[in-house]
């Protein structure tokens, strides 16, 4: 099998960026054991946490502070966020993937029905999903460079910009002068999930495709902000590791990231596996909802400042508690089928990447943010 | 007695600004009102919505004041007060020029750009900067109608952590000077206006407050109480007693 660590032809290196290979040390570096009840507290009460103090609130010993961490966390979301919540829907327009990732449902080797929207298939969702009021829009494709090239991708993201004030990209990790381009298209923000930072077991997990480089896609942020996007999201896929070490290096390599990129808008998304389809075996290994919130609570006592997205991975009423306490971004009337906000499933539509566990429209879940005391935000962003 | 805040020809006699970024929408109101705020700021990004329109929670008599949060250097603070003012809130702008996710400071240079080319474009420019002399002066002679420099990183409600930088701002520019983020308690509003501030902008406090409408008003009556404090001059504090034997004292008339 291929060397992970080998580039492709094609793909950019960073040569003046120690960035990844500071993450990977600091992530083997930490250990999660070495945390005392006293070095929480110590951690809880810093005024500008440290990487340690971050490391601290990872680690089981923390565990017993939970209460204290959202506590902490619901104080710091306050200050820097308000009562302000945001909403967005992402919206999958192609499911053809050319990775084998064993864990994904839109792996190349899972035989479900595939699909790509034309553009006209991508105006006609992007209309529905914006006659409910929606203002932002993230676009999401399978990762398959040959059914949806950049050139692809950049239109869906100027009709996007017809339709939605805020567009984001959770496509393949691209190269800087492609980041550039759909920039320039319209969208503004970029996620990429590193999926695992264990490069081991990375290799284990991708056996083959473009997504086998571990190196390419732990740089692709770094690409992103060189390219002139405003912000980028991190994110590990929590469950296919060590959950704790791959958090640990979530927040290394944001914090680097904005250490090197000062003006970068910073966020994190907390996903964790989730049953998929020809597959519901797969075990989410230990990260129960109370592992979930500690993370999260680390995510924003770490870094108060970045958002934190709470996805339709998790159930309607864990979702409703963690906004406004460490979480300042929802998703609402999510579909991760191809076509299916205005298909119904019967017509030919290409499957989803994984099963939701909260299908509320953006009218619903709006009114359980007011519920909450809470202020719902269409948008908080112009392009310029 | 006439008192007034005067910002680009503009009188005001309230010296409390609204900001309204962490508000709940509904709440804008009542903090206006209690607070007795005349100029409320607001980021156009937010204006910027299809609905849920922010404008629509301004109450009328209310002046605007928006500002470019969101854009990174001068070009982009233009281009977004050009945008405000297409989308109707009027002529008056505060620069907010950040380059920091972190801490949210402002960038001086950027700003002091950003303030010659909008007053050259005939907007009211108030920019919001790091308490630093020499960049005041370039904003004074670029065309500012104010400074409004930074008590505190914004949102951390830590008061006058910049009290002394302030204070020779207060000092050396002749154009009114607003105290901007970073004020947590009334005590500290109320500490900024003895030290001669022209007005006081605060947000975070009174959005996250418990009681918005008692901090609102809280905030309105430190105030008026700091400000009258300034204008009947407040007594000299020393921090050693006088000689009761002076060492002049031998000098004949």
């Amino acid at each position: 099998m291929r060397d992970h660590m080998q580039y492709l032809p094609g793909m950019e290196v960073l040569e003046d960026s120690e960035i990844g290979a500071r993450v990977v040390q600091a992530m083997e570096n930490y250990n999660c054991r070495h945390y005392s009840a006293a070095d929480v507290e110590q951690a809880l009460t810093a005024e500008y946490p440290s990487l340690e103090d971050f490391g601290a609130l990872l680690s089981p010993a923390a565990e017993p502070f939970l209460e204290a961490m959202a506590r902490r966390a619901t104080e710091e979301t306050h200050k820097h966020f308000g009562s302000s919540v945001l909403l967005f829907t992402p919206l999958y327009i192609s499911n053809y993937c050319e990775n084998h990732c064993i864990y994904c449902g839109f792996n190349c080797t899972n035989n479900i029905r595939r699909a790509k929207l034309d553009e006209a298939g991508i105006r006609r969702e992007m209309e529905a999903i914006a006659k409910t009021g929606m203002e932002e829009v993230l676009i999401l494709t399978g990762e398959s460079r040959g059914m949806s090239n950049v050139e692809y991708i950049g239109r869906a993201c100027t009709i996007a910009r017809e339709f939605f004030k805020n567009v984001g990209i959770e496509v393949y990790p691209m190269n800087t002068d492609e980041y550039a381009y759909v920039h320039s298209c319209g969208a503004d923000y970029v996620t990429v999930f590193q999926e695992t930072y264990d490069s081991e077991r990375y290799a284990q997990l991708h056996l083959a495709g473009h997504k086998r480089v571990f190196p390419y896609r732990l740089n692709a942020q770094e690409r992103a902000l060189r390219g002139g996007m405003r912000g980028v999201a991190f994110a590990a896929l929590l469950g296919l590791s060590d959950f704790r070490k791959d958090a640990f290096a979530v927040g290394t390599h944001a914090y680097l990231i904005q250490r090197a990129y000062p003006h970068a808008e910073i966020s994190f998304s907390c996903p964790r596996l989730r049953p998929i389809i020809n597959n519901d075996q797969i075990n989410p290994k230990d990260v129960h909802e109370r592992q979930l919130l500690q993370i999260m609570c680390a995510y924003r006592i770490f870094m108060p400042f970045a958002g934190l997205t709470i996805s339709t991975r998790e159930r309607a009423e864990f979702r409703d508690h963690v906004i406004g306490m460490c979480a300042t971004k929802i998703s609402a009337g999510v579909s991760t089928g191809i076509g299916s906000h205005t298909k119904e499933a019967s017509e030919g539509v290409g499957d989803a990447q994984f099963e939701i566990s909260d299908e509320r429209s953006l009218e619903e879940v709006i009114a359980a943010i007011r519920r909450r005391g809470l202020q719902p935000v269409l948008n908080d962003y112009v392009y310029i | 007695m006439s008192d007034k805040l005067i910002l680009g020809g503009h009188e005001f006699s309230s010296r409390f600004i609204l900001g309204s970024g962490k508000f709940d929408l509904g709440l804008i109101h009542a903090a206006v009102e209690h607070a007795g705020a005349e100029i409320v700021t607001l980021a156009l990004r937010r204006v910027n919505s299809f609905h849920g329109n922010i404008l629509e929670h301004i109450p009328a008599g209310v002046t605007l004041l928006p500002n470019t949060s969101g854009a990174r250097n001068a070009e982009e603070a233009v281009k977004i007060a050009r945008l405000a003012r297409e989308a109707g809130c009027g002529e008056f702008v505060k620069i907010e020029v950040i380059h920091d996710s972190k801490y949210l400071l402002p960038d001086n240079y950027e700003t002091a750009k950003a303030c010659e080319q909008l007053a050259k474009d005939g907007f009211i420019p108030l920019p919001y900067m790091y308490p630093d002399l020499n960049a005041a002066r370039d904003m004074v002679n670029a065309g500012a109608a104010a400074i409004m420099p930074l008590a505190a990183p914004i949102g951390s409600n830590q008061g006058l952590a910049t009290r002394q930088f302030i204070r020779i701002l207060i000092e050396e520019i002749d154009l009114p000077i607003i105290v901007d983020a970073g004020i947590g308690k009334p005590s500290q509003a109320c500490e900024a206006m003895e030290l001669g501030a022209a007005a006081i902008m605060a947000n975070t406090a009174i959005a996250t407050a418990g009681n918005i409408v008692e901090m609102a008003k809280a905030f309105r009556h430190a105030i008026i109480a700091g400000r009258t404090a300034f204008l009947a001059g407040t007594g000299r504090v020393l921090d050693h007693g006088a000689a009761s034997s002076p060492l002049t004292g031998f000098i004949q008339a």
